[in-house]
């Protein structure tokens, strides 16, 4: 890998975060409720979005640095993991055992639903 | 005085709880919205420049880490080790880094910032959810349906684990130091 391809997954990693940390805020301030609809918006959104480009990638219609740039790079920011399983405990805490779960194992079904979805739009281009 | 000081009661955790729930300062969600802007006026801090300059920083570090990862451990046996490492490790790192934050007290000024910096950017961009959904479904569409289910399973409920023990470390630590100074 090329410095210049490693040095552009890292800023696009970087307009991922900014990115997730602003669209968090604009779903946050419009929903209620102990479930954190941003993260999980996020994460399904973003897993969709890296199944439909690993489809294109597969097909051979994207190169591989643009794979790594939007998917690793962008992508891998835009979702994060930590943030998901820090408010699946919170709620596992609080004794919401239900919106605990779903945040949990639901999402984790659901992201992979529309990461399979994505890959076989995407296979089909 | 120290002003966190939890012998002279100063502090809102010891002093609402002291012994009973040692978690109840964590918010239930990472993130708080409003702040003030600069006529006092409250604004959301995903509209803020510098709060967004923050995140930014810090996802490329963690994003440049999670690859160099990735780099240096590859996918062995259709499993994507450096991602499982990432996201474990990050898990465990933001459970400590959130719960000490908010036991040193509110989040704003010098804590807010690292955890915009520390927290959603850097620890944010080293774990990624969307790789870990698009890897099972590689390895299911490749017919390694134990695997696959196997390793988006043990991600979830192993990261959720070590959240768990990250934010029981800091309360640890919290409290021993407190005794330390009683």
């Amino acid at each position: 890998m090329t410095p210049l391809l490693f040095l552009s997954i890292a800023a696009a990693g970087g307009l991922g975060c900014a990115s997730r940390f602003f669209l968090d805020g604009v779903i946050r301030s419009r929903t209620r409720g102990t479930m954190s609809w941003g993260t999980i918006m996020l994460n399904l959104s973003g897993s969709l979005l890296l199944g439909l480009l690993t489809g294109f990638t597969s097909s051979q219609l994207l190169p591989g640095s643009v794979h790594l740039i939007v998917g690793a790079g962008f992508l891998g920011g835009y979702t994060t993991f930590s943030t998901a399983s820090f408010e699946t405990i919170r709620l596992l805490q609080e004794r919401k055992w239900v919106a605990g779960t779903a945040n949990g194992l639901g999402v984790l079904v659901g992201a992979t639903a529309l990461a399979a979805l994505g890959f076989w739009l995407g296979s089909l281009a | 005085m120290n002003a966190f000081d939890p012998v002279a009661g100063a502090d809102p955790i010891r002093s609402r709880a002291p012994e009973e729930d040692p978690i109840t300062p964590l918010p239930l969600d990472s993130d708080i919205e409003v702040d003030q802007g600069s006529a006092g006026e409250p604004q959301p801090m995903h509209l803020r420049a510098s709060s967004l300059a923050l995140v930014f920083a810090g996802g490329v570090a963690g994003v440049a880490a999670r690859e160099a990862l990735t780099l240096a451990f590859p996918a062995a046996g259709g499993i994507p080790w450096a991602i499982l490492t990432a996201n474990l490790t990050g898990a465990f790192v933001l459970g400590i880094l959130l719960d000490a934050l908010a036991r040193r007290g509110p989040d704003h000024g010098r804590r807010r910032t690292l955890r915009l910096l520390l927290g959603t950017g850097l620890i944010g961009g080293y774990t990624t959810y969307s790789a870990l959904a698009t890897d099972a479904v590689l390895l299911l569409d490749a017919g390694q349906t134990a695997l696959g289910i196997g390793y988006a399973l043990s991600t979830v409920l192993l990261g959720g684990v070590a959240t768990w023990v990250g934010i029981l470390v800091a309360a640890t630590t919290h409290r021993t130091r407190a005794e330390r100074r009683a």
